[in-house]
């Protein structure tokens, strides 16, 4: 396959912001990725570090009138996301890229059985008899292994557990079979053992149906366990992107190292002090327009590098960085 | 060691209503015959999954709430049945943080009311005393003295935390039932608070009882930890030997289901089938082996499951389908 057969979304100097009563804010600031067919990205960073505005920005869901993406292309399949009318996104979104939220709850209709809001996704995207759609959406519950299907469509959400919500969460963004589904947070309200039921159903529905995967997350041992590549967000900016394995054995900048090594360990020695990385996330009226990670370095930082934007560049093939001079050493 | 804090059978029920006439229908056993102990300067972690009871035992633990059965000593004394006003000086020297700083905190108090107030109702000091107190307290988590000024909605989850660690401490208390922590935290800030709680234990000599679900972050500060699931505790012992050598099929599958940080490692996960059940008519004999469809499940209805030694300090729950030891 060539390059480009093989590239489903490329994302260039994405930029979106809100406008707030203390003026606009920038919090996604000219992000560059790209995600090949069939593989798994991985968007890791704190809270406010940008990840899920990126995602909602791409598949044009920033809640409005606030928010707006400023610049930036966002090429899927051919076709510039930011460019197409409201109609041909509407058809994109639900068929080509689907996305699953943290919570379920909120994201599910409490009032609407399962099956009913399962079928209407299926009619919005395929011409079919209402009986046809309730048979896809059994048998999809089945795919996601939703014990009795029969009888949970027609229950309401609030009757399944956050485990079996997830999976219906799931079932309703897998069922028109989408190229691309973006999980932000899928498993941060779920306990552990139910955290790794749908991180495999996901990894498996994934082998089956060949989509790619955007899982945004803050847990590195996630990213470890599930994804190809990795993108590391901080204060709005991407500062590393490369392959997952490359990352953990060989992280560049200094917030990916501060993160990696502040992660409790099971194979650490008890009580010791734990690495930290000092201080806080600025809020981003705070951001410094240069390095934004020079609040927190522990190298003290020149005016310059605070003032001017490090360049984004690939220092060795496929491993991209922000080369702040003291933030990476070159 | 000297326990500070001793649990015999705990067991903290809530009716469970329905019917026209609100008719109690069952019980939800939130809490079913826990014992444990906490033992001076020492950190016991208690893990389980949502819906375990590990934070309503720490409510009953603290006397927030009434516990159905048991008893309750500590430093000695049976506080099980104490009266509001009787409990007011076991509550100087056990205190409480909660996992979500921001709504433990007053937003209507400024930082230096909310650190001050536990020395008010207890009646500490003159007023410039209490002063002294709250900046030394805010000095001691690390936050400037002029936080005290500011409100806490101006301050970072990690630094909420700090407010509510400095209130906690401000009674000097021996015992603090750490209620997760730092589990609303950032990654890079959750290891600043774990610090901070570690370097306390060492300065003050302070136990915790520290609840959490993550179990690294746990195994990183405890002495000992506790494994919880349904209301019972099915597994205890020394932190590293929990990890090193689980012998309950529960802590195997929760130590297995952890994600590493390291995408080198291929390892073989045992995925567990099904969710927590409800704690609302829990299945009888061994929960875990009750949800996992076990053979041998049935010979463990009508057992005595109370947790046996099976090497000195490791404690696990015997029943014939979780343990190989019985």
């Amino acid at each position: 396959m060539s390059e480009d057969s093989r590239q489903l979304l490329e994302v260039t100097d994405l930029s979106s912001s809100f406008d707030t009563e203390a003026g606009e804010l920038v919090a996604v600031d000219d992000v560059d990725f790209k995600v090949d067919r069939g593989r798994t990205l991985g968007i890791v960073g704190e809270s406010g570090c940008g990840k899920s505005v990126s995602a909602l920005s791409l598949i044009r869901l920033l809640p409005q009138p606030m928010g707006k993406v400023r610049s930036g292309e966002v090429w899927f399949d051919g076709r510039d996301l930011q460019k197409v009318d409201r109609d041909e996104m509407h058809e994109i979104r639900g068929n080509d890229i689907s996305m699953i939220f943290q919570e379920p709850m909120t994201a599910l209709n409490p009032v609407h059985t399962i099956g009913r809001q399962l079928t209407e996704a299926i009619h919005l995207h395929q011409d079919v008899s209402p009986e046809e759609a309730l048979e896809q959406a059994i048998e999809m519950l089945k795919r996601v292994r939703i014990p009795a299907p029969e009888i949970r469509v027609g229950e309401y959400p609030h009757q399944l557990s956050g485990g079996m919500r997830q999976r219906v969460m799931i079932a309703m963004a897998l069922i028109n079979r989408p190229k691309l589904l973006i999980a932000d947070e899928p498993t941060t309200a779920l306990d552990v053992t139910v955290q790794a039921q749908i991180l495999a159903l996901i990894d498996e529905l994934q082998q089956e149906m060949g989509m790619a995967v955007i899982l945004i997350t803050h847990d590195l041992g996630v990213i470890a366990e599930n994804c190809d590549d990795v993108v590391v967000m901080y204060g709005g900016r991407v500062v590393e992107w490369t392959s997952t394995r490359e990352l953990f054995a060989n992280p560049l900048h200094a917030y990916t190292k501060g993160l990696l090594r502040s992660i409790p360990r099971l194979d650490r020695e008890r009580k010791t002090k734990l690495p930290t990385i000092p201080g806080n996330v600025p809020s981003l009226q705070e951001m410094p327009s240069g390095c934004r990670f020079s609040t927190r370095s522990e190298v003290e930082h020149d005016d310059e590098s605070i003032r001017t934007r490090p360049d984004f560049k690939e220092v060795s093939p496929g491993h991209w960085v922000e080369t702040c001079p003291y933030c990476y050493e070159g | 060691m000297k326990p500070l804090l001793k649990i015999e059978d705990l067991k903290m029920h809530f009716p469970v209503k329905g019917g026209v006439f609100l008719r109690a229908m069952g019980a939800c056993k939130a809490v079913d015959g826990v014992s444990l102990t906490v033992n001076e300067g020492e950190t016991v972690g208690l893990v389980g999954e949502s819906g375990c009871g590990k934070s309503t035992l720490a409510k009953a633990t603290a006397r927030l709430l009434d516990p159905t059965a048991g008893r309750i000593e500590f430093e000695g004394t049976d506080i099980t049945h104490l009266r509001r006003r009787e409990l007011n000086p076991v509550r100087r020297e056990m205190q409480m943080i909660f996992q979500d700083p921001a709504e433990s905190l007053n937003p209507r108090h400024s930082v230096r009311d909310i650190v001050e107030e536990p020395l008010v109702i207890q009646k500490r000091g003159s007023r410039a005393e209490r002063g002294k107190r709250v900046a030394e307290l805010l000095e001691k988590v690390g936050l400037s003295e002029s936080a005290g000024n500011r409100y806490p909605f101006e301050f970072s989850g990690g630094q909420r935390q700090r407010i509510g660690i400095a209130r906690a401490l401000a009674l000097n208390p021996k015992l603090i039932l750490c209620d997760e922590p730092v589990s609303a935290l950032d990654v890079s800030v959750q290891s600043q608070v774990l610090n901070l709680l570690m370097e306390l234990q060492e300065d003050f000599g302070l136990a915790y009882l520290f609840i959490a679900h993550d179990l690294a972050v746990v195994k990183h500060v405890s002495d000992r930890v506790a494994i919880m699931y349904l209301g019972k505790i099915v597994e205890l012992a020394g932190a590293d030997e929990i990890y090193e050598n689980p012998k309950h099929a529960y802590t195997k599958a929760l130590i297995s289901a952890i994600p590493v940080a390291d995408p080198s490692l291929d390892r073989d996960r045992r995925l567990l089938e099904g969710d927590v059940p409800s704690p609302i008519d829990p299945p009888q004999g061994c929960a875990f082996g009750h949800r996992m469809g076990h053979p041998k499940w049935e010979a463990s209805v009508g057992m005595d499951l109370a947790l046996r030694e099976v090497s000195p300090g490791h404690w696990v729950q015997p029943c014939p389908c979780c343990t190989d030891e019985s």
